[in-house]
C-alpha cells in the first residue's frame, strides 16, 4: 500500500471572475522512502497539489477527490482537529522562500521547539537538547549559539537548513519540499539537496520535490511527475523520462534547456502559453502548442494512457529519439 | 591589481570593435557597523577589468553577493566607481560633466531581473516605451508612438497591445516589454542582470533567442549577468567569474567551460544541476558559504571553501595571471586539471 494515495483529486478556486480550476483529476501515489518529483511551469498546479496534500489551502480553494489516502487514513473524511496533528508531524513540509517562511518576531529555537512541544510534548531541558541535535543534523555551525539567533540574523542558505530542521523535527514519514531551493545561490542549492536526499535515505522518509528545474529533479528524484495546466502529462521513473519522453510537452522542454542545445544557436522554443481560465481548449490541454496534434486532439481529451514504465497523456506519445538536441551530446 | 598589461589572448577576434572596457574598477562602500564602532569598508568591486566588443556577450557569474549587480551598476554608470577607468568607445567616461553624461547613458541601457517588478504599473506598454525618448529626444507624438509599435514587433509583441497595462502580460512578454525599453535609444551596449532567471524553461528559451536574434540585427554588446552556467554556456563568448569583487576566472567561453582553471569555477560548474547524466561533472562540493564581504578571509578570498587551499592560500594573495589562455587568480591553476 503506497504511504500517499490520491486518485482524481481536483482543487478549485472561486474567484470574481468565475470558478478556475488549478489542479484537474490528477493522480498521485508515493511509497514510503521514495523521492516523487513534481515539475511544471509556473501555472501548472505543482504547489496548489502540494498544499492540498497539507491541507493547507485558504478557504477559498475547494478540494475534491475519490481518493486522499495518507498512511491507510482517510484524509478527506478526517475531522479537522485530527488532521492537525498528522500535518507539521507524520507529513511536513519546506516552502520556497527560506527568508519570509520563517516569523521574523521569533528565535530560531524557539520555532523549532514550538513544533517539537506541539506534536511530541516535549519541555525542558530534553526540548533543548533535541532543538540541538536537530541543528546539528541540518548542518549549522554552533547549534547552542544559533538557538537564541532571529531570522534576520541567517542567510538564506542557512535559514533554509532551518526550516529543513523544523520539518523532520518530528520525524515526518512524508517531507513535501516546495521549490526548496530556488531562491538559493548554486553552491548552496547542491548543499540543500544534498542535505535534503541524505535526510530522506538516513530517515527512510518519503519525499516530494516540487521544482521547476529539470535538472534537479533529474539528479534528485526517482519517479517525476511532469504537470502542465493543473493536469498530469506524464508520470515516469526518472532515467527513461529525460532519456525517451513520451509526451509531446516534455520533450518540449527538455529541448528547451539550454544544456541540451550545445553547438545550436537558437533554443526549441514552445509556441504560445499555458492556458489561462478563459482560454482552455476543448480537447488536450497541450494540442494549442503541441507540434504534432491533429483534428482528434483538439477535440477530444486524452486519458492518462500507460506508456511503457509510466503514464503519459497523449494520443501519440513519441517515438523513440525524437529528442534529436538531446541525443548529439 | 591591474591587468591592463595582460594580454587579452582570449579576444583573437578583433574585427569588432571594443565599446565598452573597464581597468580596475572598484567600488567601495562604507557602512556603519555600530553606535561606537568605526566605520567599515565593503569592497563590492574589487579590481576588474575587461573589455566587451560590438556584437559580443561577456557573461558574467558568481554567487549572490559576489559584486556582479554592483558591476552592471558601475557599467550602466548609475554610481561612480570609487577608482579605476571605464571606457566607452575608447573614451574615459569619469570626471566628464552632467550634460556629456546624460548622452552617454544613453548608449548603455539595462534590463533587470525580474519583469514584475521593473515595469511601472500605472502606465501602458505604450508610455513605458515612449518615456525614454520623451526625456532624451526631441520627437514628437507620432514619432515616438511610431518607434515604440516598431520596436514592439521587433521583440514580438503586436502593436495592438500598446495601450495596455503591464499586468495584462505574462512574464515572458513583460521581459519583452523590458528589452524593448532598452533599446529604444539604440543603445550599443545592454547590461542585462539576471534577465530569464525569472521565467519558466520555455519561456526562458524564447528570451534567450530573442535576445541573440536582436544582437545579430544591432550588433549589441551583452554584458549578461547571471548565476546560471548552462545559459551562460549558451549565450556568452566570454566569461568572467567572480567572488567576493574579485574576478578569479576570466576568457573565453570554451576555454573556461572545457577546462576550468580556478577550483571556483570548476565548484560552480559542478553544482549546477544537469539533466543529461553524462554532462554531471566531478562531485566537487562545495563547503561553507560566502564569507562576509566586510571581514574577507585573508589571502585568497576563496581559501575557507576550497578543496584544495594550502597554507600558502591563507597569507598571499593570489594575482590574476594568464595560464592556458585564460586569466585565472589561483596559485595553483597549472595543477587544476
Amino acid at each position: 500500500m503506497p504511504l500517499l494515495d490520491i486518485k482524481n483529486l481536483s482543487v478549485e478556486f472561486t474567484t470574481r471572475a468565475g470558478t478556475f480550476r488549478a489542479v484537474d483529476g490528477i493522480d498521485l501515489t508515493v511509497d514510503e522512502g521514495e523521492v516523487v518529483g513534481i515539475v511544471g511551469e509556473s501555472g501548472s498546479g505543482k504547489s496548489v497539489t502540494s498544499l492540498a496534500v497539507m491541507g493547507l489551502l485558504g478557504s477559498n480553494g475547494r478540494v475534491v477527490a475519490d481518493r486522499m489516502m495518507f498512511a491507510g487514513k482517510d484524509l478527506l473524511t478526517m475531522p479537522a482537529a485530527q488532521r492537525r496533528k498528522i500535518t507539521g508531524k507524520d507529513v511536513a513540509m519546506v516552502f520556497q522562500e527560506p527568508m519570509t517562511s520563517l516569523n521574523p518576531c521569533f528565535t530560531v529555537g524557539f520555532q523549532i521547539m514550538e513544533t517539537l512541544r506541539v506534536h511530541e510534548g516535549l519541555s525542558g531541558k530534553a526540548l533543548r537538547n533535541r532543538a540541538i541535535a536537530l541543528l546539528e543534523q541540518v548542518g549549522i555551525p554552533a547549534p547552542e549559539t544559533r538557538l537564541s539567533a532571529f531570522p534576520h540574523q541567517l542567510s538564506g542558505g542557512m535559514s533554509q537548513r532551518v526550516m529543513i530542521a523544523i520539518a523532520i523535527a518530528c520525524n515526518p514519514r512524508l517531507l513535501v519540499a516546495d521549490e526548496p531551493t530556488t531562491a538559493l545561490d548554486v553552491t548552496i542549492q547542491k548543499q540543500i539537496l544534498d542535505l535534503l536526499v541524505q535526510l530522506q535515505r538516513e530517515r527512510g522518509m518519503a519525499l516530494i520535490l516540487i521544482t521547476h528545474d529539470m535538472g534537479v529533479v533529474a539528479e534528485t528524484a526517482q519517479r517525476v511527475v511532469v504537470m502542465y495546466a493543473g493536469q498530469v502529462a506524464e508520470t515516469r521513473p526518472v532515467h527513461s523520462l529525460f532519456e525517451r519522453p513520451r509526451h509531446p510537452y516534455t520533450g518540449a522542454l527538455l529541448d528547451a534547456l539550454p544544456e541540451r542545445a550545445l553547438g545550436k544557436r537558437r533554443l526549441p522554443t514552445i509556441p504560445g502559453m499555458v492556458p489561462g481560465i478563459a482560454d482552455r481548449p476543448a480537447g488536450c490541454l497541450f494540442s494549442p502548442r503541441c507540434r504534432f496534434a491533429d483534428a482528434r486532439c483538439r477535440a477530444e481529451r486524452p486519458a492518462l494512457f500507460d506508456v511503457d514504465d509510466g503514464r503519459a497523456r497523449c494520443f501519440y506519445p513519441l517515438p523513440d529519439g525524437y529528442s534529436a538536441a538531446g541525443e548529439a551530446l | 591589481m591591474s591587468i591592463e598589461t595582460e594580454p587579452h589572448i582570449f579576444e583573437a577576434a578583433a574585427g569588432n570593435s571594443v565599446v565598452l572596457e573597464a581597468r580596475d574598477l572598484r567600488k567601495y562602500y562604507a557602512v556603519k557597523r555600530g553606535a561606537f564602532k568605526p566605520m567599515a569598508t565593503v569592497k563590492a568591486l574589487d579590481g576588474v577589468s575587461f573589455r566587451l566588443q560590438a556584437g559580443k556577450t561577456l557573461a558574467v557569474v558568481g554567487e549572490s553577493g559576489c559584486g556582479k549587480s554592483t558591476l552592471a551598476r558601475s557599467a550602466t554608470m548609475i554610481e561612480p566607481p570609487t577608482s579605476g577607468e571605464l571606457l566607452y568607445d575608447g573614451r574615459d567616461v569619469v570626471g566628464r560633466s552632467a550634460a556629456e553624461m546624460k548622452e552617454l547613458r544613453r548608449t548603455v541601457q539595462m534590463v533587470f531581473q525580474n519583469p514584475y517588478g521593473s515595469l511601472n504599473p500605472r502606465k501602458t506598454v505604450g508610455s513605458i516605451l515612449t518615456e525614454p525618448l520623451v526625456i532624451n529626444t526631441a520627437m514628437d507624438k507620432h514619432e515616438r508612438r511610431d518607434r515604440a509599435v516598431a520596436m514592439m514587433g521587433k521583440v514580438g509583441l503586436r502593436p495592438d497591445q500598446i495601450d495596455r497595462y503591464p499586468h495584462m502580460f505574462s512574464g515572458g512578454q513583460r521581459q519583452r516589454i523590458a528589452i524593448a525599453r532598452a533599446l529604444m535609444l539604440n543603445p550599443r551596449v545592454v547590461v542585462a542582470d539576471e534577465p530569464v532567471s525569472a521565467l519558466d524553461v520555455s519561456i526562458q528559451a524564447q528570451v534567450l533567442n530573442l535576445m541573440m536574434d536582436l544582437q545579430e540585427e544591432l550588433n549589441l554588446a551583452y554584458l549578461f549577468i547571471s548565476h546560471d552556467l548552462s545559459v551562460v554556456r549558451h549565450i556568452a563568448d566570454s566569461l568572467m567569474v567572480m567572488y567576493l569583487g574579485k574576478p578569479v576566472e576570466h576568457g573565453a567561453k570554451d576555454v573556461v567551460f572545457t577546462r576550468p582553471r580556478h577550483p571556483y569555477t570548476r565548484i560552480l560548474l559542478a553544482a549546477t544541476p544537469r539533466v543529461n547524466a553524462d554532462l554531471r561533472v566531478d562531485r566537487v562540493v562545495p563547503k561553507g558559504e560566502l564569507p562576509s564581504p566586510l571581514n574577507p578571509p585573508p589571502g585568497c578570498a576563496f581559501h575557507k571553501r576550497c578543496p584544495f587551499a594550502t597554507d600558502r592560500c591563507a597569507v598571499e594573495v593570489p594575482p590574476l595571471r594568464t595560464v592556458d589562455e585564460r586569466l585565472v587568480a589561483c596559485h595553483y591553476a597549472e595543477e587544476m586539471n
